[in-house]
């Protein structure tokens, strides 16, 4: 992974110090509350419904042992023990006091972490590909390109204050694993037919308030001209997005409102002058960051160890675990072990600080001392012999990490929601947790197969409920919670939108509301056909009527 | 007489900044003796008696692009850049646009909502001369701000005070 050098640490440091200052003059009455906002939030720092929140940076979802051991720290001595992972990739903590956060951040930056851009109107931490660099289908690693654009994006001056809050994702595999359609800025990394490696580009997709799938502005770009490129956009974004009105200030609505050829003129017409010029990328600095990100010296292994293949026949709940939380690695005799952090009974994405540790030391034992966060909210080891996996899997059984849920039904994504979070509508744990209750069954929940469910508090969309196969919104009626579904959203490369089935449901409905939706589609479905496939062979009506007709059968027996 | 940050100093600044009331119209606003930055209405209906001046130039709101000026640079005295609030972040871009597009060296001043947690980004963009509203700052508290016009000290991208970025200006990979 990316090591700082003297000039990352430098930069790091003095914003530590830089923030500090800052954060001195708030509490001295020199800064107003107004002129303190924008640059806490740049920090990472919210002001939330308990006490502030502290989001640190996980640029491109990937960290070090020490990384995070020192999160476990944090958590420990600055939090309530435990820390939450995002939909981007970061983890947040929502306990910190707020005049400790210089401290921490300062803590951070010892070893190489911050919480530059996590939050506010600026290009914020960008997601990639939790399987970088070790997935089977991946034409070109993503990671190198995520750094330098981590790096250009970092206090870029003339993006510090923009319309509204960007975001980048970038993926360099067959399979989209990041979601760049629904990203103001989507990119692909590919080659061209000479064999040249440039990025296919996509602009204006993005969940929230108005999802919206992201358009193409380039097929092409070579690597050379990428950041005068995305400086192109963001100039144009930032000179002409909307300002009067937040819910209109992200560049999707801009693209919407030019039209993407009018869109692309002039963004081709701005890096007419650009291209070309003193931030075009180099050979030089490109080779320097990929030095980075070159692979371990992995062993020659049989592509099947013998003895991992005969714990998998001798024991069940193990077989059970390696078919979904084991993943193929490009190597043969490795695999990439996916830790669950949806396990029933804990928030989704919640971590104690003794489960970092433990994490910490697995990864120094198994995994090169890397780990990964997923934008699904778990955890990935993702260089693990397959030999090994057994004795893994009964430690992290045992730190109740290896829950066999991957990609099924009770892999929830879930915002913290009306629990936390001073944005949120309605609570999301509890119906993320009323669910897993109900789905407690495994034979049942691998029957039903692979599944995405995903709930959001409210219509900023951080649990990406637009592309849940289900998706779940909680909005506000008369200042009561309640949760509108939605069906046929998915993520990947048929990226697609869910729509609403009607109007929305209580809290104490949600559970009945899921489970008429899956009898649904186990009734309808033809053979090895994924929930997400069956609602677009049969569109959402069936579905629609069995939910609703048999809450009215309900109500009627309940009346009469 | 007001304190404008100009070159990383302190200075006091003679220049006003005229803005027109309800009922003034860009033709018939009494412009007082001495340097004015006046709104581009102003010098879009009299650029040639303000020319003649020698020491007038004129202030884009947010939202009046750069391009609205650009062949008006050589006889403007300064251009300013008006944020109507520092989280309006266009007049960042303006000012880029200014210097690389148009390649104005004249004096490019914020004003408005200028407060010191932007200065940096503010000098990065190319201003040269920095105006917080008045009475906002003491000599004090604007002696201290000087500091954090540096508070970044090796910005990696490039900008217009500093084009290449860090790659073309530094042997990188020391280990820190």
């Amino acid at each position: 992974m990316y090591r700082y050098d003297a000039y990352d640490q430098r930069a790091v440091d003095e914003r530590v110090a830089q923030f500090r200052d800052q954060t001195r003059r708030y509490l001295a009455g020199e800064l107003t509350e107004d002129e303190y906002r924008p640059l806490r939030l740049q920090n990472g720092l919210y002001v939330q419904r308990h006490a502030p929140m502290l989001r640190i940076a996980v640029p491109y979802g990937l960290f070090s042992s020490a990384q995070l051991r020192m999160l476990a720290h944090v958590a420990r001595t600055y939090d309530k023990g435990y820390g939450h992972f995002t939909t981007r990739q970061n983890i947040q903590f929502n306990w910190p006091a707020l005049a400790d956060v210089p401290e921490i951040l300062a803590q951070l930056a010892t070893v190489q972490m911050h919480a530059i851009q996590t939050s506010g109107n600026c290009i914020r931490n960008i997601t990639s590909d939790a399987f970088a660099g070790v997935a089977g289908d991946e034409r070109i690693d993503p990671r190198p390109w995520c750094e330098i654009l981590r790096q250009w994006s970092s206090f870029h001056p003339e993006f510090a204050h923009l319309p509204r809050k960007f975001k980048f994702a970038v993926n360099g595999a067959e399979e989209d694993r990041a979601v760049i359609q629904a990203h103001d800025i989507g990119l692909d990394v590919i080659r061209n037919e000479a064999g040249e490696i440039g990025f296919r580009v996509l602009v204006g997709g993005g969940l929230g308030r108005t999802p919206i799938i992201g358009e193409e502005i380039a097929s092409f770009v070579p690597w050379q001209h990428i950041v005068t490129y995305c400086e192109s956009i963001l100039r144009v974004y930032n000179l002409h997005g909307r300002r009067d009105n937040k819910y209109k200030a992200r560049i999707k609505i801009l693209v919407k409102a030019l039209g993407i050829e009018e869109f692309r003129r002039q963004v081709e017409a701005e890096w007419a002058h650009v291209k070309n010029g003193p931030s075009t990328l180099t050979e030089a600095e490109v080779a320097r960051v990929a030095a980075h990100f070159v692979d371990p010296v992995y062993e020659t292994l049989p592509a099947h160890d013998a003895a991992y293949a005969e714990a998998l026949a001798d024991n069940k709940p193990f077989a059970a675990w390696a078919k979904r939380n084991v993943r193929a690695h490009k190597v043969p005799g490795y695999a990439s072990v996916v830790l669950s952090l949806k396990k029933t009974g804990v928030p989704p994405g919640d971590i104690s600080a003794e489960q970092m540790e433990l994490v910490a030391d697995l990864a120094d034992a198994h995994s090169y001392g890397e780990v990964r966060a997923t934008h699904q909210q778990n955890l990935v080891l993702a260089d693990v012999r397959q030999s090994e996996l057994f004795k893994l899997w009964q430690t992290l059984r045992d730190a109740g990490l290896a829950t066999p849920n991957i990609g099924l039904l009770t892999d929830i994504i879930a915002c913290p929601g009306g629990d936390y979070c001073a944005l949120a509508n309605a609570k999301s744990i509890p119906i993320a947790q009323a669910i897993q209750e109900r789905f407690d069954d495994l034979d049942y929940l691998y029957e039903i197969g692979d599944i995405d469910l995903n709930i959001s508090g409210c219509m900023n969309a951080c649990g990406h409920h637009h592309v849940g196969h289900i998706g779940v919104l909680g909005v506000d009626k008369n200042g009561e919670e309640w949760y509108q579904v939605t069906v046929g959203g998915a993520q990947g490369n048929d990226a697609s939108l869910g729509k609403v089935i009607g109007p929305s449901f209580a809290a104490h409905e949600m559970a009945d509301v899921v489970s008429s939706l899956i009898e649904t589609y186990v009734e309808n479905r033809h053979e090895d056909e994924r929930f997400i496939d069956t609602v677009r062979r049969l569109g959402i009506e069936p579905f629609k009527t069995n939910v609703y007709g048999k809450r009215q059968q309900e109500r009627k027996v309940a009346h009469g | 007489m007001a304190k404008v940050i100009r070159n990383r100093s302190i200075v006091d600044d003679a220049r006003q900044t005229v803005r027109l009331a309800e009922g003034e119209t860009p033709e018939g606003v009494a412009l007082p003796a001495g340097p004015l930055l006046v709104p581009l209405a102003v010098w879009q209906a009299r650029a040639a008696e303000l020319a003649a001046r020698g020491d007038v130039g004129v202030w884009l709101a947010a939202g009046e692009g750069a391009e609205a000026i650009a062949a008006e640079l050589p006889r403007l005295a300064a251009v300013g850049v008006h944020f109507p609030a520092f989280t309006d972040g266009r007049g960042y871009s303006t000012a880029a646009l200014l210097r690389t597009r148009y390649g104005y060296t004249g004096e490019l001043r914020a004003i408005g909502d200028v407060l010191r947690d932007q200065f940096q980004a503010y000098v990065r963009c190319g201003f040269d001369t920095l105006q917080p509203p008045e009475g906002r700052y003491s000599d004090e508290q604007l002696q201290a701000a000087l500091a954090s016009l540096s508070d970044i000290s090796t910005p990696y991208q490039g900008a217009v005070d500093e084009p290449r970025p860090l790659w073309l200006r530094a042997q990188r990979g020391v280990a820190a």
